[in-house]
């Protein structure tokens, strides 16, 4: 198959436009279905009204939904002898054409020196770009912005652990996961939707606690007992109380994801990856010179 | 909710000492942007003199002491445009999470006399005592409603320390209507307090 590369920086700038400006239906759908959940008048309910008036504001205005526009997580699926070198410097050009067109914050920043890069390309590994070979003739291209108010609740649990009296298993899991919720209270800008990953090495396992979020917030876990344990786990999570932004209130998650990966006999590793309510993804599909997205 | 509050900036220690947690507060004057970068300048640089003042550090001091003396601090890294033209406008200015700034911000709120402090996620009992002490409040704004916030930010005055990178710089913007709730007042009270331990005990509760 042919991907045209010239039109490739355009379609990924687009891509990243959206996601930026754009919050994808599902995740919008469940925030309108909280706002009723909220008593009258509360605190909770006005920053849920709030929040919505902010999306509406971002999509007409194409302006970034929040101002960390966060780590631009892109995942690659492309044809066989597609150059993910070429790939990856066309991901590059669209990122920093987006931070000049202020659809991007720059935000990389060099740990040593301090210094932003100001283009959102800092070494190696930022933006963060996994490639996948699959067998299509088309390019399939997910992106999600994660902020960094987020990204710094997330949590890794190894059981077991005595202080949540968490032992390995689901219950266990269920344990790590709620708890992870109580440490975070609001500053992951609750309401919230959990990627958890049970097992892996702990790099494997803070990585598919993210790659789970690309799920859709209406899909269901193929795995009946995941299934059972994210709809539970969702429940439990808003009996604490938290509430949006941590003002108190009904909803604190909007959702749970979870993924399973084999472990090493002496490992059990369960992470949490939070999002924020401002959860950014968008997909993109290209075949030829055509993009389209969803 | 309780009713809706419109102050001006400074704020005077009267009307600080009348905000109570709940109420729901709207700011209009000039205040200064400041995060991590920023914190930690101020306190080595001036508070606990770790490091000694280099390049504009002294110049920018004396300009942000009078915006600061009874002023407000926002926790934000805004999306600017016109950068490279210094015409700046704020595209996107929500809050950040202030907890990060815990281990600064009482010594920082008493030193500069800031009697407001705005971000997201409530802070500690650190700033919880400065609160009483200056007296100051912590004013949450809502997390991610960047667009939308950006829209009271009516002028860029001035950026300081730029050098630090955009959304690190010390912003001063002149500010209509900013929309704020009281979540930690001067007499004691914090809401994050409150959610955390009743969200605890819930938690105990599921453990079982």
């Amino acid at each position: 198959m042919e991907i045209t590369v010239q039109k490739l920086t355009e379609h990924v700038l687009e891509l990243i436009r959206l996601a930026a400006t754009s919050l994808p239906p599902d995740v919008e759908k469940k925030l309108r279905e909280s706002v009723q959940r909220e008593a009258e008048g509360s605190a909770a309910q006005g920053a849920l009204q709030t929040i919505l008036q902010n999306v509406a504001l971002s999509r007409e205005k194409s302006t970034p939904i929040c101002q960390d526009t966060g780590t631009p997580i892109f995942y690659v699926y492309h044809p066989e002898g597609v150059s993910t070198r070429a790939l990856k410097k066309r991901i590059c050009a669209a990122v920093a054409w987006a931070t000049e067109l202020n659809y991007l914050r720059p935000n990389a920043v060099d740990s040593l020196t301090g210094e932003n890069s100001g283009n959102n390309i800092g070494g190696e590994h930022y933006p963060y770009i996994h490639f996948e070979e699959v067998d299509s003739d088309d390019l399939m291209v997910d992106l999600m912005l994660k902020g960094g108010g987020c990204e710094n609740v997330g949590a890794q649990y190894k059981l077991p652990d005595g202080r949540i009296g968490a032992a390995r298993d689901l219950e266990g899991v269920r344990r790590a996961a709620l708890d992870a919720v109580h440490e975070a209270q609001g500053r992951g800008c609750a309401p919230g939707v959990l990627g958890i990953a049970v097992g892996g090495d702990r790099g494997s396992s803070f990585v598919a606690s993210k790659e789970v979020l690309f799920r859709k917030l209406d899909e269901y876990n193929p795995d009946a007992d995941l299934a059972e344990m994210e709809a539970r786990i969702t429940a439990e999570a808003n009996q604490m109380g938290v509430g949006p932004m941590g003002f108190g209130g009904n909803t604190t998650v909007l959702d749970a994801k979870m993924t399973a990966m084999h472990r090493l006999p002496a490992s059990y590793f369960v992470t949490v990856s939070y999002m924020c309510w401002a959860f950014r993804r968008r997909r993109m599909v290209v075949n030829g010179d055509e993009a389209t997205y969803e | 909710m309780a009713a809706l509050k419109a102050l001006r900036l400074p704020l005077s220690e009267e009307s600080v000492r009348g905000l109570m947690v709940g109420e729901s507060v709207r700011l209009s004057g000039v205040m200064l942007t400041g995060r991590d970068a920023a914190h930690k300048w101020m306190i080595d640089t001036f508070i606990r003199k770790t490091r000694a003042p280099l390049d504009d550090d002294l110049e920018t001091y004396a300009a942000i002491l009078p915006l600061l003396d009874g002023g407000v601090i926002y926790h934000c890294g805004p999306v600017v445009a016109g950068v490279a033209e210094q015409d700046y406008r704020f595209v996107a200015a929500g809050p950040t999470t202030s907890i990060r700034e815990e281990p600064y911000q009482g010594e920082i709120m008493a030193h500069f006399n800031i009697r407001g402090v705005i971000g997201k996620g409530g802070m500690g009992e650190k700033t919880l005592a400065a609160c009483g002490a200056v007296p100051g409040v912590y004013l949450h704004a809502v997390g991610g409603a960047a667009s939308l916030i950006a829209q009271s930010v009516k002028r860029v005055r001035e950026v300081y320390k730029l050098d630090f990178g955009v959304p690190e710089a010390m912003w001063v913007i002149e500010v209509s209507d900013f929309p704020t709730v009281v979540t930690m007042d001067s007499h004691g009270n914090s809401l994050h307090a409150e959610v955390a331990a009743r969200s605890g005990d819930a938690l105990a509760a599921l453990f079982g």
